[in-house]
């Protein structure tokens, strides 16, 4: 159950976008964000809806991977569209009880439902594609800037891709408590809200010290493979961009351009 | 001078109650004396609590000594300025194959010592190819750590140690949370990397069919070295070993056993082949 | 009355590319008061096997019998399932969690809704079983020795009182003294109430002196299923699968190729010291030599 989250896994083959530079991918699915919410007609919408399918395709990435990770945000989504659609005033369409839908309603709730599959699809392509290492290697780089603002770049960094090394470490031993305790006959599912919480103990309190002694070892292991901060360090894997890199910004660049003339310039 | 060697070494730890105030001092580590010259396989003995690993984190100064002196490759580990020439040449393994592996690809974390260091870019791949080479984990280099066995993490993390160029490797129980199978891998690795790298190796264990091929055995005890010699000499003191909280591998026992009841055996007898050889020499069978 | 697996599979992904079969059919019975050792290497489904006796798993397919009712039907009583089946975990320390080693032990009698009373008696009772001394009762679980956490850990799922005990693994990272402490507790208890007891292990040599019985799982299904001395004359077919037989069995099998009329039945260190000297005895007639 804990092992269908895919947000943040990395799904491996090996394609163009795979082996695009992680700033540029970055930078992609910031500028694509971007484009979500600057486009408010339907021509912005289809060049958005195109040119993510295309990605997809190119990716190399099934698509049920990218609906599966959709399957964490159904509840959220919903819960946008429940409160645009009846929240929005504007003009009346249908009136239950005391809940109004308005056209602007049905509008608003359909962007916000859209914007909000394509944000998810949009960041799930990138991470499903980059090795969480590299992501926080381009993050490191595109970030390097806030150094100078005494911002702990290398640090946060280094922090990320070892809290994404361990999060399925994790989720397995919380799996592993899980059982044990259920063996002593715990309950995690029954009982009000208090109960409940109060039932988390046996699990929390493992969970806990577990993480700690991890982080411990983890911590030991580091500093005996010589690790002492960013300075003096080398990259295995340093981040040079190459041509296909270069293209990937312009085509990023030229899909905003268009996007905010078709999508919100020109009223089509 | 051995590539390590220890003078009077004490360690110290004070206990505290919640309050923060002293409840009193345990000694971790007694008066231990090493002396490990380079290329040796020591193995360091011990039951749970003995103080063995603890003097492992010695070794590349993860501790430092209350008392007493440890020189790694002539360098004393209390002295600041060689800190990262000791971790480097003293490089550590530790027992929990999950807790030490920082990369989300194998190659990564092979490559992650030799980044630190600061060594270029195309020599981190050249030593992160023959390291995944010497322990037979290469094929595996694209793979994430978390899909393999415990003994193939393992070796992972002797390969991540191997790249730093270490002229010592200590491995503190790198075994203890493998199946046999995992454990075998391991210690063919470590065996192999000694023999054919003359790389110095430094096991800590409470395995004893692991230690046979050590060339010397330190068996520690309540901080401080209860016995020391050749494997062989060490498994023929069954009863002590006992009374440590050890044992020896059935064959050692069997032969030990067989001798109790009369029979003329050599002592520590290591393996199948030697108990049948002696064996045969004594009841004249063929 | 017995535990029952009839036909039972655990498939993942089932009808996937990615199908993997945890458990391939797999038929067993276990009788009250049995010792059995459940052995095989990591990834074998000996884990997935133990999960399942006491519900924490379901089948995918095939039935699971306890005192002849099948445990996975609605409306029978997992939880009272899980107090009879008591499954004490790898590393069962690191699911500690209270404030006190006693209050530890109290957690799973308390979840079966007895009486303060009871509870208090049963975590006493089951602490002394696993032989800890009264002063660590108040004392924090996570300042005991590995040893000790993991005794009471056991008592944490003896102090429900079980019919079945599960152990999976519970030796993993003891040092040499602990490990034969545990065991020999575990067929103490076994031997004082009756008790019937799955010991998990990978190490045919750790339960080869304690079980009546030894089930070899290999890739899902039972491989070898018999008393130990039969299974271990499979020594061969066993090393295949990456396990082996005690190191006994190999020193006597080579002395018998090699010539000496012992037999190869020997399990420990004992019984092949006894046969080594009869044949040894033997054989220094028909020598004419003297061995003394």
């Amino acid at each position: 159950m804990l092992r269908d989250i895919t947000l943040g896994q990395y799904y491996q083959t090996d394609s163009v976008i795979h082996r695009l530079d992680p700033r540029v991918k970055l930078v992609a699915t910031i500028l694509f964000i971007v484009s979500l919410f600057v486009v408010d007609n339907f021509a912005g919408y289809l060049i958005a809806a195109v040119f993510l399918a295309c990605m997809v395709k190119i990716s190399g990435v099934p698509f049920r991977f990218m609906v599966k990770g959709m399957k964490s945000i159904v509840f959220l989504l919903i819960i946008a569209v429940i409160f645009n659609l009846f929240l929005t005033p504007g003009e009346a369409v249908v009136t239950v009880w005391k809940l109004t839908i308005t056209k602007e309603g049905i509008r608003i709730a359909m962007m916000m439902a859209v914007r909000l599959v394509f944000l998810i699809i949009g960041s799930s392509l990138m991470t499903l594609t980059t090795t969480p290492n590299n992501l926080t290697d381009g993050m490191e780089k595109l970030m390097a800037p806030l150094k100078l603002f005494r911002v702990p770049v290398h640090e946060v960094a280094m922090m990320m891709s070892i809290a994404l090394r361990f999060i399925p470490i994790l989720l397995e031993e919380t799996d592993k408590i899980m059982k044990a305790q259920i063996a002593r006959g715990a309950d995690f599912e029954s009982g009000n809200l208090i109960k409940k919480a109060k039932g988390m103990v046996p699990l929390l309190v493992p969970l806990f010290i577990s993480a700690f002694r991890r982080a411990n070892d983890l911590a030991m292991a580091m500093e005996a493979r010589c690790y002492r901060g960013g300075e003096h360090r080398t990259k295995m894997k340093p981040l040079v961009y190459h041509a296909r890199d270069r293209i990937g910004y312009l085509v990023m660049f030229g899909y905003l351009a268009s996007c905010i003339y078709f999508g919100r310039i020109l009223k089509l | 001078m051995g590539i390590i060697e220890a003078k009077k070494l004490i360690f110290e730890y004070i206990r505290r109650d919640e309050d923060g105030n002293v409840e009193g001092i345990t000694r971790a580590v007694d008066e231990v004396d090493l002396d490990i010259r380079q290329g040796d396989f020591v193995a360091i003995l011990g039951h749970n609590g003995s103080g063995k690993s603890t003097l492992a984190k010695h070794l590349n100064a993860i501790l430092y000594p209350t008392e007493g002196t440890v020189w790694v490759d002539g360098k004393d580990t209390m002295d600041e300025k060689y800190l990262w020439e000791i971790r480097q040449s003293a490089g550590m393994v530790f027992q929990n194959p999950d807790n030490q592996i920082i990369g989300q690809v194998v190659e990564e974390d092979v490559g992650f010592g030799p980044e630190n260091m600061g060594v270029p870019t195309k020599e981190i791949w050249e030593r992160v190819e023959e390291s995944l080479k010497a322990v037979g984990m290469y094929k595996y280099r694209k793979h994430s750590p978390n899909k393999l066995s415990g003994g193939q993490k393992q070796r992972v993390s002797i390969a991540g140690v191997i790249a730093m160029h270490p002229k010592c490797i200590i491995l503190d129980e790198p075994t203890a949370m493998l199946d046999p199978n995992g454990r075998k891998e391991v210690i063919r690795a470590v065996r192999a990397l000694n023999q054919v790298e003359n790389i110095t190796i430094v096991l800590i264990t409470h395995y004893m069919e692991e230690i046979i091929h050590a060339d010397k055995a330190f068996v520690m005890d309540k901080g401080h070295v209860a016995m020391q010699g050749t494997p062989r000499e060490i498994f023929s003191r069954v009863e002590e070993l006992k009374e440590l909280r050890l044992d020896v591998p059935q064959v050692t026992l069997l032969a030990y056993e067989l001798k109790k009841s009369g029979i003329a055996l050599p002592d520590g007898i290591l393996t199948c082949e030697e108990l049948v050889q002696a064996l045969r020499g004594v009841g004249k069978w063929q | 009355m017995a535990i029952i697996l009839d036909h039972v599979s655990h498939i993942y992904e089932e009808g996937t590319a990615m199908e993997v079969a945890a458990l391939r059919d797999v038929n067993l019975v276990i009788p009250d008061g049995q010792f059995i050792g459940l052995i095989g290497h990591t990834g074998s489904g000996k884990s997935t096997l133990v999960q399942h006796l006491n519900g924490l798993m379901k089948p995918t397919s095939g039935n699971i019998y306890y005192n002849g009712e099948d445990i996975n039907e609605d409306g029978f009583d997992r939880k009272n399932l899980r107090s009879k089946v008591g499954l004490v975990f790898q590393y069962p320390e690191h699911q500690l969690f209270e404030i006190d080693v006693f209050k530890d032990v109290c957690f799973g009698p308390k979840n079966m809704g007895l009486t303060e009373k009871e509870v208090q008696l049963r975590a006493y009772g089951a602490l002394k079983q696993v032989g800890l001394e009264d002063e660590y009762f108040y004392q924090s679980p996570f300042d005991l020795s590995g040893g000790q956490k993991r005794r009471v850990a056991i008592a944490g799922v003896l102090a429900m009182k079980p019919e079945v005990l599960i152990l999976d693994e519970p030796t993993a990272g003891l040092d040499p003294k602990g490990r034969d402490e545990i065991l020999d507790q575990i067929a103490m208890l076994r031997k004082e109430t009756g008790i019937t007891v799955v010991l998990v292990s990978h190490s045919m040599e750790d339960v080869a002196k304690y079980v009546d019985r030894i089930i070899v799982m290999n890739q899902g299904s039972v491989m070898y299923d018999d008393e130990p001395r039969a299974v271990f004359r499979h020594y061969r077919e066993l090393e295949e699968v990456g396990l082996a037989a005690p190191q006994v069995t190999y020193i006597m099998q080579e002395l018998r190729r090699q010539g000496l009329e012992v037999g190869t039945d020997a399990i420990t260190v004992e019984e092949a010291r006894d046969e080594i000297l009869k044949a040894v005895g033997r054989s220094r007639k028909m020598g004419g030599g003297g061995i003394y």
